[in-house]
């Protein structure tokens, strides 16, 4: 008990302190999953409203599949990347396993079904009448397209923000294809898994209470974007009474 | 300015529209009244172009409407449609009425002062900044219609607009569609269940019962001489007697209703079974009987007395029940009572005839 109280200690004081190393994986951490959230937001937003916004056979079992995917193992995917850029793989003559570039591939391929299932429940709850209204103000389908996207833009925006943190807290797949190099791939989570094992619990805690921390603030910033619309729309409805 | 012929459509094995024609002329309101469920809506969501119909065909400034997504889009920019139950988008009051102008690439100057123009004409002058979704049913109602008015649409579509209102904002509305709209160069096409609304509004009617369109006409042909014994039923023609007709000289009828003698006026031959319909307001009332030029008196008890507003309407049994629509007024100063004796008379030319 005591051990566990003097490296919660120990870990405050690494924070606080600026300690280097804590710092710079921080720094990579975030590099790494902003990255490959903004690369899969670019991709699998647009690819839900194609899907969405169009029908064509197989559609509904294409969704489900998609949904299915939401809780694919992180080191199912760490396996598949692997295989993929190994020396030996199809796209082995990149070289860049265990390179920070490989990670966010990898965690673009992760992130990529819960961003385009999430993208797709958010349009489908517009209702039919918006678009069906902007149609009937003389909107193209490009342009009644857009409408629905615009009111929808906060559960997009939601979507966005839960596969950063699937991004941000996932260990299976940044130890595969990163290797958990020092100075290099060494990310909060691979890190963490390291010096627990390696006994260091001051340093796992203190890495530990920063990822807490940084997933904190997604979901906070998630909850303000959403919030600050409510509010907005009470303070409206107040100000009528 | 519009034309349509034939439509027929159908929602899965459900035929919603069954062969309905009809022609809307430049700068009319015309507006189409039927039950709910009657296909009306549908109606004017295939001639809104938000739907393509089974078969038959939409004629807009004399060309056909057809398949093509370029020219389908090109029409519809001509027209607008406010639909019963209005979704505002997720933005200020402003953003809202401007969305139209917007999607046509209007100039920013020119669309800020059109949309205050039209938020003054609605009485929602001040509201520019209101988030659209917090607004009353009324309010909403009232966006929507600046939405569609602002674009200056040569063809206005207006399905049940105030079907879910209150009287407040229901005869805001009707004030803005005659004192706004009707002086406006805009062609209307609306659709009401509610055939009094139809009857204020209307320069011309159509009646749409069962996905047909059963007559056209201006409101005094469809309140007065409805053309089958549905249509006089929903326009409200609470007496309808069924007879034979007794004998015709040179078109004034006596027809026999029940061994009671009712003259009409009619070119149907003697011993057609038909419907004589009298609307309510056609039947006047009088304590004693008097030298009249109606050629029908019936004297009779008075059964019930309701009153409505200014109105009252005083049910009679004079051996066929009849109902009669008078003034408030007249039953205060006629003095008239439940159980009273009273003589009820109509003229022949206020009976208008329906072969069975």
């Amino acid at each position: 008990m005591h051990a566990i109280v003097d490296a919660f200690v120990l870990a405050v004081k690494m924070i606080f302190t600026g300690d280097a190393e804590v710092y710079s994986i921080t720094a990579r951490t975030l590099a790494i999953s902003g990255s490959s959230t903004i690369i899969g937001a670019l991709i699998f937003v647009p690819l839900g409203c194609l899907i969405y916004f169009n029908n064509f056979w197989g559609k509904k079992a294409l969704i489900s599949v998609i949904q299915t995917c939401y809780s694919i193992p992180t080191v199912f995917v760490g396996l598949l990347v692997y295989l993929v850029f190994s020396r030996s793989g199809p796209l082995g003559v990149f070289g860049i396993l265990f390179t920070p570039q490989v990670m966010v591939i990898g965690q673009v391929v992760l992130i990529s079904a819960i961003v385009t299932g999430l993208t797709i429940s958010a349009l489908g709850g517009v209702s039919p009448a918006i678009r069906e209204t902007a149609t009937s103000l003389g909107a193209s389908r490009l342009q009644s397209v857009w409408v629905v996207v615009k009111e929808a833009r906060f559960a997009v925006l939601t979507a966005v923000l839960v596969g950063f943190g699937r991004a941000i807290s996932e260990v299976g797949l940044a130890l595969m294809v990163g290797g958990n190099i020092l100075g290099y791939t060494r990310v909060l989570t691979t890190a963490i898994s390291l010096y627990t094992g390696q006994g260091e619990i001051a340093l796992s805690l203190a890495l530990g209470f920063i990822l807490v921390a940084l997933a904190l603030i997604v979901t906070v910033l998630a909850n303000r974007f959403l919030m600050a619309k409510e509010v907005n729309v009470a303070q409206s409805r107040a100000s009528v009474s | 300015m519009l034309k349509v012929e034939h439509l027929y459509h159908s929602y899965g094995k459900a035929e919603i529209l069954r062969g309905i024609s009809l022609g809307v002329e430049r700068g009319e309101v015309f507006v189409t009244i039927g039950p709910t469920g009657s296909g009306k809506t549908t109606l004017m969501r295939l001639v809104g172009l938000l739907e393509k119909p089974t078969s038959g065909d939409i004629y807009f400034g004399g060309y056909k409407v057809n398949n093509s997504e370029k020219a389908r889009l090109e029409i519809r920019r001509r027209m607008a449609m406010v639909s019963q139950k209005p979704a505002v988008f997720n933005a200020t009051v402003f953003d809202n009425v401007a969305y139209g102008l917007r999607i046509r690439k209007d100039k920013s100057a020119h669309l800020r002062s059109k949309v205050s123009d039209v938020l003054e004409t609605v009485g929602l002058s001040g509201y520019e900044k209101r988030d659209a979704r917090t607004l009353s049913g009324g309010e909403t109602q009232r966006v929507a219609l600046a939405r569609a008015m602002v674009i200056e649409p040569q063809l206005l579509l207006l399905d049940e607009p105030t079907a879910n209102l209150d009287p407040v904002s229901t005869s805001h509305i009707e004030n803005l569609v005659t004192d706004v709209i009707k002086k406006s160069s805009m062609t209307v096409m609306m659709n009401t269940h509610d055939m009094f609304q139809g009857q204020r509004l209307a320069d011309r009617m159509g009646v749409l019962i069962g996905g047909e369109m059963m007559q056209t006409g201006n409101t005094r042909e469809i309140f007065n001489a409805p053309q089958s014994l549905s249509i006089a039923e929903f326009v409200g023609v609470e007496n309808m007697l069924s007879g034979t007709i007794a004998t015709n000289e040179d078109g004034l009828v006596t027809l026999n209703v029940g061994g009671i003698k009712v003259e009409a006026m009619s070119k149907l031959d003697v011993g057609t079974e038909v419907c004589a319909c009298i609307r309510p307001e056609e039947i006047t009332l009088v304590k004693t009987k008097e030298l009249t030029s109606a050629r029908n008196m019936f004297s009779g008890e008075i059964t019930r007395i309701v009153v409505f507003g200014p109105f009252a309407r005083v049910e009679i049994h004079c051996g066929l029940p009849l109902i009669s629509l008078i003034t408030k007024k007249s039953v205060e100063e006629m003095n008239l009572k439940t159980g009273d004796r009273v003589y009820a008379s109509f003229k022949a030319t206020g009976v208008h005839i329906i072969k069975k």
